[in-house]
């Protein structure tokens, strides 16, 4: 019996956790936009604006082009799902719950290329000439972030033995000490995140701008819910890779018991995490330039370089350590 | 500071010297390259100075002073003035297949690893890790010989080969005698100014740094009647 009410109680607090990833999404982005206005002396929107524009897309009418197929009808779900799903295997507040079995962060790769792969064959579905030309940018971003991406998971697998996130964490909290394998992991984990999120260097999220536009280029053509389910599957990504980098390299704070009392310090220390690391995006986003779409190449190899560093100073620098 | 964090320091210093090392391999502009080469020697000069802290070598922080004023200051700045005073500070020197160069690289980091586990297994300082790293730090120099065609970046490779030299004794034996470490020190302040002599030399009889150039006009030679 005992058991039974423990598994409720975790249940309860899995189904929370999951929950909690579509509502924070929002706010993190709403957040990130408000820094930035401050960094440009403006005032800024509310931080509550994302998730209000959501609203009122779901509220109005969706259009979908008469050349498009069922694909391109089904592809907005398909994708906001792949994407919660992947952010739900991430250990948002806690280490500790039986959903964590499924925190692997090859998986976690896995469902969020299943996401990209079905936003690019429906921005080539409706035939418009913008749609293929994103997909094709997207896919050529992609094809390079996710070899570091997998380089840098490589390299924490490494010290912790698991590919396991949840482990990957507790690794992090018990044998914390300054690792040069850590630092370069770190440094290709954020080049990676700010390539796949779609941020200022590679891809500009606020414009729409048909040379330069990557993520926008494929959604040109939805509207409606299907634009606000792609949009918040766009907000949920950029929280998995800031509560990535948050808990994975700087895990103090997550709570590791079923107290409730942890939890309430994980929230809090996730919030503060978060915070910081969105006021040092909207900083990055404006102290620097879009690079060209023919340097995006580079910025993506020295994520590689990063990785790879990364992994060989695992290799050779931490041995018998 | 606790023992262990001074451990694991000098390996986090010595990673990002071999990172500055790609970095000088890599880099197109000059300066910038330059600046990695400056970076690389003060990151040398640091885990000198951590392993003169950590083992309590007195005489490891002379040569920490010595490697700091020399390798992070005074040659990039003569460098750097040279650069300026030969028009080159937005001149670009792309290597023909960066990313082919990066990746030989990496097989050269993987190489030195290889070449160094005997001395590792039977070695005991907790800098020996280190060994493997130095000695990548040369041939990665080495290849910046070998694929950058710019006189300026191939003096770079040189000298980033003598700081992998400086960091294998520091690691391997914590320094060399003092005599050896001032006579190389001041070799390596002396070819700094020969190669600014050389750099004007050579722009003089071929109008350019461009080393590929020197063949190219013995062909030319060859061709006259």
């Amino acid at each position: 019996m005992g058991g039974d009410a423990v598994n409720a109680a975790d249940t309860v607090l899995a189904v929370a956790q999951a929950l909690l990833w579509p509502l924070a999404a929002p706010l993190l982005v709403g957040w990130v936009r408000k820094a930035k206005a401050m960094l440009q002396n403006r005032r800024g929107a509310s931080v509550l604006q994302p998730a209000r524009n959501l609203g009122k897309l779901f509220a109005k009418e969706t259009r979908v082009a008469h050349t498009a197929s069922p694909l391109f009808r089904v592809t907005p779900y398909i994708v906001f799902t792949a994407t919660w799903l992947a952010a739900a295997a991430v250990p948002l507040l806690s280490t500790h719950l039986y959903t964590a079995a499924l925190a692997d962060v090859i998986v976690v790769a896995g469902l969020l290329g299943l996401a990209r792969f079905f936003l690019a064959l429906a921005g080539m579905d409706v035939g418009t000439a913008f749609g293929g030309m994103g997909a094709s940018r997207e896919m050529m971003v992609s094809g390079m972030a996710e070899p570091a991406l997998l380089m840098a998971v490589f390299t924490l697998a490494m010290s912790a033995h698991s590919t396991n996130l949840s482990s990957v964490v507790d690794h992090q909290l018990t044998g914390g000490t300054l690792l040069p394998s850590m630092l370069f992991a770190l440094g290709s984990l954020i080049l990676v995140a700010v390539a796949e999120t779609g941020r200022i260097p590679i891809d500009n999220p606020t414009t729409h701008l048909e040379l330069t536009m990557i993520h926008e280029a494929m959604v040109l053509e939805y509207s409606g819910r299907h634009l606000a389910l792609l949009e918040w599957a766009a907000q949920i990504r950029l929280l998995l890779y800031g509560t990535l980098i948050a808990n994975v390299f700087f895990p103090w704070g997550i709570a590791t018991t079923a107290h409730p009392a942890a939890w309430g310090i994980a929230l809090a220390a996730l919030a503060g995490k978060l915070l910081v690391l969105g006021a040092a995006l909207a900083v990055g986003e404006t102290v620097l330039a879009k690079k060209r779409l023919f340097q995006a190449p580079a910025f993506l190899s020295l994520a590689f370089l990063f990785a790879l560093i990364g992994l060989i100073s695992h290799v050779i620098l931490e041995q018998g350590l | 500071m606790s023992v262990q964090l001074l451990h694991s320091l000098v390996l986090v210093l010595a990673a990002l010297a071999l990172f500055a090392a790609f970095a000088v391999l890599g880099q197109a502009r000059l300066l910038a390259a330059i600046h990695a080469f400056a970076w690389q020697g003060a990151l040398v000069a640091a885990v000198t100075l951590t392993v003169a802290v950590a083992e309590s070598a007195p005489e490891l922080y002379f040569s920490a002073v010595l490697t700091f004023s020399l390798k992070a200051l005074l040659i990039p700045w003569m460098l750097h003035r040279l650069v300026r005073r030969l028009g080159l500070s937005r001149h670009l020197d792309r290597p023909q297949h960066p990313m082919l160069a990066t990746v030989f690289a990496v097989g050269m980091v993987m190489f030195a690893y290889w070449l160094v586990l005997p001395l590792v297994q039977s070695s005991l300082a907790f800098t020996r890790n280190i060994v493997a790293i130095s000695l990548a730090v040369v041939l990665i120099g080495l290849l910046t010989l070998v694929v950058r065609r710019q006189a300026v970046a191939q003096v770079l490779g040189f000298m980033a080969m003598e700081n992998g030299l400086f960091l294998a004794a520091v690691s391997a034996t914590h320094g060399m005698p003092l005599v050896v470490e001032l006579g190389v020190a001041f070799d390596v302040l002396i070819a700094a100014v020969l190669f600014g002599v050389f750099f004007f030399q050579l722009r003089e009889s071929i109008d350019s740094l461009d080393v590929d150039r020197l063949d190219r006009l013995n062909e030319a030679r060859e061709d006259q009647p």
